[in-house]
């Protein structure tokens, strides 16, 4: 008998990890192509409404808008550093791969709210999907980003779309597992008051734990918006339009100007918005004991008119 | 039944643990306790062969130190804990035999509860918080927000309805407890520990406005405490609790005056029985006092001495027209002294 082999056992017995995942991609492409282009129609629907609008919309008004609602989210201070920039964006021509960019944002946070919130709901429900989901988040969350862009542009090709789906898939976990956590992290005597006067488990969701998870929650909608900006360097080597790709035409071309542009242009969005995606988990308590629509312009409005009537 | 109590537990178990079956047998049988429960088990017995019932419009303590298990029986009225053996009735109704949607409108309708840290919602106003089991049973809106105003009403709080809970002290936020357990107009109150987070001064003035309101509302009252002297002082009967098990039940004269175990007359020792003790219990039999001012025998020691202190020497004790004996002086002060001796 040849004993080397027990000294050495990994020259003779392998798993063929390369053919399997090789044959398992080959497998889906040939046998669900259709469902994954269908997949592709409602997010191209989404990311052309999206794109004709900002760029349809004057520049002006995108900027005075999205300060306005800074300011009514956060505070003044935002609206501020939102006007500014915005306005620089557009100062150093970066405005059209900025809209393509926001565009991509936008769409991809919105996918994986739309499933991650869901998700992150039945992780806090139920153990058994808690057990099942949590080793395929960390599974997202350490393989390298690069990694998705292989089976993504077997799967669905290159393009925005397929950039959009590639970044919704890298920014969701975060989202699962701090909603997950928000939800579990409620106040147990909060909740057990609901059961005590007679809420349905649905009712208690609704009015009792997901208000409390908010912060938690948007944190998580925090995170998801910050990855995906990051990603869109990394998504632009799929051909995404947007600021990602004067990134990396700059790097590929040494081109120090355009380089600098495109990232500029993405560290100014990603400021912007963080700031006002921190403002969603603001509660009552952080804005000095007043409502959403007590601050703010609204606030002001609301203030003025009520002035008005007590003087007439 | 007919004429059953509202609230009646019958030999109520609840054990927790992964063998708690296995644990309930053997402490049924007597073989274990709760230590040796827990050690050859791993379970924790939470309450152990509580029977109690509350009668109508009753305020009933359910007076133990902490991890004695009150916080749990009281969980088991409105099923918030399953039991793991027992009987629970409400209103003559099996409560395990309810299927969720009964149950929920069973703890919506009949049932308010109070808690310890007061669990007010502070996303919502108080009116909001107040409506909430209105909210559930999707009661119109206008309808909730007058129940709401009037149960705010009750507690003293009128006009607080579009604040905030943080906005409150913590005395008002039990008010506000108080009157989210009101709003429904429930007709048992399960209150857990509601006044034991309070400063002592609050506490007292919510305990005095609770019983004015207990007396005008009639509600039928499961009251936790782990103080005595807020039993005494809340309840019309009281069940003293230890490690799970009701060792004594009754009213609060009976526990000061006739504990019945060391436990209990351990901890009712600090407490004076001179407020309990009737003229029966001191007089010297037989004998008259002549010209004496008369008392029946259940009179309270208070409204002997306010006999004396009008200038009466000697009182005569008579059941109708029965002379049983007399109190002087001596009596008196014989009951004082072993009163004081006692604490």
């Amino acid at each position: 008998m040849d004993f080397s082999a027990l000294l050495d056992p990994f020259a003779s017995v392998q798993i063929p990890l390369a053919d399997l995942a090789n044959d398992f991609i080959r497998w889906l492409t040939s046998n669900f192509r259709d469902v994954f282009r269908a997949m592709k129609v409602p997010v191209k629907i989404l990311l052309d409404l999206l794109e004709d609008g900002l760029r349809d919309t004057p520049q002006t008004i995108i900027i005075v808008a999205l300060s306005f609602f800074a300011w009514q989210l956060v505070n003044r201070a935002t609206a501020i550093l939102t006007f500014v920039a915005m306005t620089l964006i557009g100062l150093i021509g970066a405005w059209d791969a900025a809209m393509t960019s926001l565009a991509v944002l936008v769409s991809a946070v919105l996918i994986a709210t739309l499933f991650g919130l869901p998700l992150g709901i039945l992780c806090s429900r139920s153990k058994l999907v808690w057990i099942i989901v949590r080793p395929i988040l960390d599974f997202m969350q350490t393989v390298p980003s690069f990694t998705y862009l292989v089976p993504v542009i077997l799967l669905f090709g290159i393009g925005n779309v397929p950039g959009v789906i590639v970044t919704a898939f890298f920014a969701t976990p975060p989202l699962v597992r701090l909603t997950n956590l928000g939800l579990k992290t409620v106040r147990e005597d909060l909740v057990e008051a609901a059961d005590a006067f007679g809420a349905s488990p649905v009712k208690r969701l609704w009015s009792v734990e997901l208000p409390l998870a908010r912060p938690t929650i948007m944190a998580g909608i925090n995170q998801t918006v910050m990855l995906s900006l990051a990603m869109s360097v990394i998504a632009s080597m799929i051909s995404v339009a947007g600021l990602g790709r004067l990134v990396l035409v700059g790097i590929s071309q040494l081109d120090m100007a355009r380089a600098a542009t495109g990232g500029t242009g993405i560290v100014l969005l990603a400021m912007v918005f963080d700031r006002i995606t921190q403002g969603f988990g603001l509660t009552r308590r952080d804005r000095n004991g007043k409502g959403l629509w007590e601050q703010g312009p609204v606030g002001r409005l609301r203030g003025l008119l009520a002035g008005n009537r007590i003087k007439t | 039944m007919a004429n059953e109590h509202p609230v009646n537990c019958c030999n109520l178990w609840k054990i927790f643990g992964a063998r708690a079956e296995q644990a309930l047998e053997a402490a049924k049988s007597g073989e274990v306790d709760k230590d040796e429960a827990f050690k050859r088990f791993g379970c924790v017995i939470g309450v152990a062969d509580a029977s109690f019932s509350v009668a109508e419009g009753e305020v009933f303590c359910i007076m133990g130190l902490s991890g004695s298990g009150k916080s749990t029986i009281i969980r088991h009225v409105n099923r918030l804990i399953e039991p793991t053996a027992g009987l629970i009735h409400v209103e003559g109704r099996d409560v395990m035999g309810l299927n969720p949607k009964e149950l929920r409108e069973l703890r919506a309708r009949k049932i308010g509860m109070v808690f310890q840290h007061m669990a007010l919602w502070p996303h919502k106003t108080i009116s909001e918080n107040v409506a909430f089991g209105l909210e559930v049973q999707k009661t119109p809106k206008e309808t909730r927000r007058a129940a709401a105003d009037d149960a705010l009403e009750r507690v003293s709080l009128g006009g607080w309805g579009d604040r905030y809970p943080d906005e409150l002290s913590g005395g008002m936020q039990q008010r506000v407890g108080l009157a989210r357990a009101l709003a429904a107009d429930p007709d048992i109150l399960l209150m857990d520990e509601p006044f034991s987070a309070l400063d002592p001064l609050i506490r007292k003035d919510l305990q005095d406005e609770f019983l004015k309101l207990s007396r005008e509302m009639k509600k039928t009252t499961l009251f936790i405490t782990h103080d005595l002297d807020e039993a005494m002082k809340m309840g019309n009967r009281i069940a003293i609790m230890k490690d799970g098990r009701i060792v004594q039940t009754g009213t609060p004269e009976n526990i000061v005056l006739r504990p019945a175990t060391e436990y209990v007359s351990r901890f009712v020792s600090s407490i004076s029985t001179l407020k309990y003790i009737s003229a029966v219990e001191i007089m010297t039999q037989g004998g008259t006092a002549p010209g004496a001012r008369e008392f029946g025998p259940s009179t309270p020691l208070p409204a002997l001495l306010k006999a004396f202190s009008e200038g009466a020497e000697e009182l005569t004790i008579k059941d109708g027209d029965r002379c049983l004996g007399r109190i002087g002086s001596a009596e008196i002060l014989e009951t004082v002294k072993s009163d004081l001796a006692r604490v």
